[in-house]
């Protein structure tokens, strides 16, 4: 029996068999992903783990980098001498209207207090480029160009110049995820223009976004423009979002299929803004009596807007 | 007359460590081109890695290769530990299946990494649909098809290193 008790000599040390290790370390890589997916609780190794691909990430953006800007130099005079004259023309074309803006301005605000409607809130937004789409087949993302360190947070509405893109969903020190609207199931609360009717984009993660929760009798039509409500304080009200390319009405369903696509050049790439809109919410009313002391103000998800789901 | 070894089997020198990670820092920074809308675009990572660790796992261990999944998923914004299961897995199979696939030619090696390719690309397909994603589409496997065709020219220049002759020799031309 003593000799099974010595443990043999430290010739052929190997470690835990590989079967050990590869059980621990897929129970870590399946509890990092349940912690990730579930629970979004990991934000803070994501960022650390950025610092370290940031710097790869833009080296491997540096040689096409540098190729497009190089063909851009030897571009540019030229181009630069037509833009210039092309402003000159747009500016005396705009000039008329210009002079009139600061009265048309004046006028409106005096007719809005009229209305007794609240101003609308200014808008201030930060410009940025997208570095690149992520690889990953499952989402709709982009990343940007600046991060915490130039003040952005999550949740912030990013637009381009013809309307919504997405939103910030995951800020890293020096860039940040954008979720596209066309994202699986990004949801944008919108309202039809010409109608005035209220509803909510859900993106199908193809390229296209749908109208849920319309009755089949609604009154859409193919071509109708969609604005950003602004009913969830998130997307400032009144930007193009989509416009309506198919509807399709069958009786057999309570909902009409409404396909839309998108305004903005969601998946391409180029200059967005990301916009600073920070409206004061109001507190909810209290729903009952006994639940007013309780009613903590409404958490807000990741990449999902919760409380846009009511039309 | 002499008997000498067949042609094919050559004692290798050892691989050195900071050549590794130099090759796998290399496919890191091929996978963050942006080259997502090109679906024949291989795993360069996954490609490396499943090398490193068939040929040299001793060295090369298991940690490496979560570490690497890791940094896979934040730069690729998928969930985490997505990559990193897949890159644990390829790597235990790999080093289990080395003494058998290793005895093959580099052309049949090929063939013979393909399906843990392919296994790499299904596991990450299955997590994510457990996790509620839509099934991308039957084009995700023309990049391990590619990745698997690749093995010849990438594996040849990871093991060109360890070819050189312990002695120095000037009239040799390599």
């Amino acid at each position: 029996m003593s000799a099974l008790d010595q443990t043999p000599p430290p010739f052929f040390r190997r470690g835990p068999a590989p079967l050990a290790i590869l059980i621990f370390y897929s129970a870590l890589s399946v509890a990092l992903f349940v912690l990730d997916m579930r629970f979004h609780a990991l934000d803070l190794l994501r960022q650390g783990v950025s610092i370290v691909t940031d710097p790869l990430q833009r080296l491997a953006q540096l040689p096409l980098r540098l190729a497009s800007e190089g063909t851009d130099y030897f571009r540019a005079i030229n181009a630069l001498r037509e833009d210039n004259r092309a402003h000159q023309a747009a500016r005396l074309r705009a000039a008329p209207d210009l002079a009139r803006l600061a009265q048309l301005e004046a006028e409106n605000a005096h007719l809005r207090r009229l209305l007794a409607l609240r101003e609308r809130d200014q808008v201030n937004g930060q410009a940025a480029s997208i570095l690149y789409a992520a690889r990953d087949p499952f989402s709709r993302r982009v990343y940007l160009d600046k991060g915490m360190q130039h003040g952005l947070r999550q949740g912030q509405p990013v637009i381009d110049d013809a309307g919504i893109v997405g939103q910030v969903t995951q800020v890293f020190p020096f860039s940040a995820e954008v979720t596209l609207l066309t994202d699986k199931d990004q949801a944008v609360p919108v309202q039809i223009l010409r109608t005035g009717q209220r509803s909510v984009t859900f993106g199908l993660g193809n390229g296209q976004m749908e109208l849920r929760h319309m009755p089949v009798n609604a009154d859409v039509a193919v071509g109708d423009e969609l604005v950003t409500s602004g009913l969830d304080g998130i997307y400032p009200s009144g930007f193009p979002v989509a416009k309506v390319t198919q509807v399709e009405r069958d009786s057999a369903y309570a909902f009409a299929r409404i396909i839309v696509v998108p305004s903005a050049a969601v998946e391409s790439h180029g200059m967005v803004m990301a916009l600073d809109y920070r409206p004061e919410t109001q507190p909810r009313p209290p729903e009952t009596k006994e639940a007013a002391g309780q009613d903590a103000p409404p958490v807000r998800q990741r990449s999902r807007v919760r409380r846009a789901a009511a039309p | 007359m002499r008997k000498t070894l067949p042609p094919t089997v050559r004692i290798l020198r050892s691989a050195r460590p900071w050549f590794i990670a130099l090759s796998l820092l290399l496919a890191l920074l091929l996978d963050l081109l942006p080259t997502r809308q090109w679906v024949f675009m291989p795993d360069w990572v996954m490609l490396t890695l499943c090398f490193w660790s068939m040929r040299e796992w001793r060295i090369f261990g298991m940690g490496y290769a979560f570490l690497l999944g890791l940094i896979m998923d934040v730069a690729n914004g998928a969930a985490l530990g997505q990559h990193a299961l897949a890159y644990v897995l390829l790597h235990y199979a790999a080093a289990r299946l080395s003494r058998r696939i290793l005895q093959f030619p580099l052309k049949q090696q090929s063939l013979h990494v393909l399906p843990l390719f392919l296994g790499v690309t299904a596991i990450q397909i299955v997590i994510r649909l457990m996790a509620g994603s839509d099934f991308p589409g039957w084009r995700e496997f023309i990049s391990p098809l590619m990745a698997s065709l690749l093995w010849l020219p990438v594996a040849f220049l990871l093991i060109a290193p360890q070819y050189r002759p312990d002695e120095r020799d000037d009239t040799r031309p390599i």
